[in-house]
């Protein structure tokens, strides 16, 4: 499944480095775009699909709701 | 068990108002004691001047990482500290209310330490102090400095309870901490990161059952929006290290009646506790740009300050002993020229800057600077429970090893082909070789050439590891391997079937004899 992220910590603090200096709205527009870059990165729809099902979990379980496109 | 009583050490006088040594340690914590034995046992006369009379008040540095241990051993006083401390592998991580994960930081077995032992400062420095003693050290206590003239040889002025008193040192040796007056008398820039996030310290006397790990809380119900850390030390003492914010008021925050409360919180209301040691503090993270300066070398705190998560700080200071220790020896003796001592410089000089790095890391993810910040941390944190991946971004410290010296000047590159685990500039690893351990076989005195079945090499003592499988396997050895080991135990350099000629050139470029 996951390949894992190589460098966790050098990863990490790129990506919190990207958002240094920017404001909320900002910061949500560039964590879009990264997001469409990393999906078109990935490719595959199947793959894309359980990734976003899995994204969502939390805030599903938080309502107390299911996921219906539980993919696991 | 009563609160603990600090020894009072005895004052002794100079006996006159200007004397001579070859070397001073300015400073009697753990770096500077710990330098003092390393020089002992090398047979080099050392003196140490400390400003008070006696060890670390409150516990301080608590967490000592396998490669100190392993450095206390050579020292010959790893067994006080083992024995009278907490030895630990594994930790867990909690979010909210619930655990997100545990870790075992040394999965391995046939090592003769574990990752960590917890033992106060002060033990850890009273065991120093009796081995330096033992050894014939002479610790100068109530003997402060106050000035320090570098125009011609260092001459140190120190105030002692007998008056002004003047030293002629050869060498200086700054293990004075992150107040460092080495430092300040040298004028010398001490640049890097400041945090501005306040945290608590409580050192808590209590009966409990948890077990010996260390647990990480982000955001727990008793403590909403803060950290936590929770470690047990020696006596029934509890580390408890809670963040308090940027608004934190200290001088209120200091108040029992507050702390009580807080820990009442984490605790809950039927535990008896008893406070032994409360803190509130902010840290930097910075660094000396050199840490030689001529004559005055810098280490530990005084060289490099980290944050405390990740255990960084005391570990990498003793390190930095290590390192310097064999080499000055080796200088004092006439046995290397001068300049080998450039190399402390070279080696812990990115030492400090992956301790910066990494400790600034964990600061960022345990105290997140931004709203995207703190999103991509709590992300992390709610998919570290399921993922995987998840969990390898979560950073509550990432704790303490010994540094690897790369593109070191003292290290021969491979010329054969080897993993990289204990490539050239590593601490050589621990294995059971017949009955014995390793690494006490290993460096000290002199030079190790560490061999599996390989020839032995004139002039250099050494070990066969051949009949361990374990330290075959730790090695990547084959029949014919030969690794040759520093006297600080780290590895300058590796091949597969060695010419005596090789070996000799390692070892002249080890000690810096060719460059």
């Amino acid at each position: 499944m996951s390949k894992g992220i190589e460098r966790p910590d050098e990863v990490y603090e790129a990506l919190i480095e990207l958002h240094r200096d920017l404001d909320d709205a900002s910061s949500r527009r560039i964590d879009a775009r990264l997001i469409l870059l990393l999906a078109a990165e990935i490719g595959n729809a199947d793959t894309l699909k359980r990734l976003i099902a899995a994204a969502r979990e939390e805030a599903d379980a938080g309502r107390g709701a299911s996921s219906p496109t539980h993919g696991r | 068990m009563g609160r603990y009583q600090p020894p009072i050490y005895v004052y002794r006088s100079l006996g006159a108002s200007r004397v001579g040594r070859r070397v001073v340690v300015v400073g009697a914590g753990p770096v500077g004691l710990a330098l003092a034995i390393d020089l002992r046992l090398r047979g080099i006369d050392v003196a140490l001047i400390d400003e008070d009379d006696t060890v670390s008040t409150g516990s301080r540095a608590i967490c000592w990482a396998k490669r100190s241990l392993e450095i206390f051993d050579r020292l010959g006083v790893a067994r006080p500290i083992v024995e009278r401390g907490i030895t630990w592998n594994t930790g867990k991580v909690f979010h909210r209310d619930r655990l997100v994960y545990g870790f075992n930081l040394l999965p391995e077995t046939d090592h003769a330490f574990p990752a960590f032992v917890n033992l106060q400062q002060y033990h850890v420095e009273e065991a120093l102090v009796a081995r330096a003693d033992a050894l014939g050290a002479e610790v100068l206590w109530n003997h402060r400095l106050t000035g320090l003239d570098l125009r011609g040889q260092p001459t140190l002025t120190v105030d002692t309870p007998d008056g002004e008193v003047t030293i002629e040192a050869d060498w200086v040796l700054a293990c004075d901490g992150a107040k460092s007056q080495v430092r300040r008398l040298m004028g010398l820039d001490f640049r890097g990161q400041v945090f501005e996030d306040r945290f608590l310290i409580a050192d808590v006397h209590m009966q409990a059952e948890f077990p010996t790990e260390r647990w990480f809380w982000f955001d727990p119900p008793f403590h909403p929006g803060g950290s936590a850390l929770l470690h047990r030390q020696a006596d029934d003492i509890w580390r408890i290290d809670l963040q308090l914010g940027r608004d934190a008021d200290p001088v209120e925050e200091r108040k029992p009646e507050r702390v009580v409360s807080r820990l009442r919180a984490m605790l809950g209301p039927d535990r008896r506790f008893e406070l032994a040691w409360v803190s509130v503090y902010t840290f930097q993270c910075r660094r000396l740009e050199r840490f030689r300066h001529g004559r005055v070398f810098f280490l530990g705190d005084a060289a490099h300050q980290v944050s405390p998560f990740g255990a960084r700080g005391g570990n990498s200071g003793i390190q930095d002993a290590d390192n310097l220790g064999w080499k000055l020896a080796l200088v004092l003796k006439g046995a290397a020229p001068e300049h080998l001592l450039d190399s402390y410089d070279a080696e812990r000089g990115p030492a400090a800057d992956e301790n910066i790095l990494h400790s600034t890391r964990s600061t960022d993810f345990i105290t997140p600077r931004s709203e995207a910040s703190r999103r991509f941390r709590d992300a992390a944190l709610s998919l570290a429970g399921d993922h995987g991946f998840a969990r390898a971004l979560v950073n509550s410290g990432r704790l303490s090893v010994a540094s690897v010296y790369r593109n070191s000047p003292l290290s021969t590159p491979d010329v054969d082909a080897f993993p990289e685990r204990l490539c050239p500039g590593s601490a050589a690893a621990d294995a059971r070789v017949g009955d014995e351990w390793l690494l006490p076989r290993l460096g000290g005195d002199d030079f190790t050439l560490l061999r599996f079945g390989s020839e032995d090499s004139e002039g250099i003592p050494s070990v066969d590891a051949l009949g361990s499988s374990v330290a075959r396997d730790r090695y990547g050895a084959e029949s014919g391997t030969a690794y040759l080991i520093r006297p600080d135990q780290h590895v300058a350099a590796r091949w597969r079937r060695p010419t005596r000629e090789q070996v000799a050139d390692a070892l002249a470029r080890a000690t810096a004899r060719v460059s």
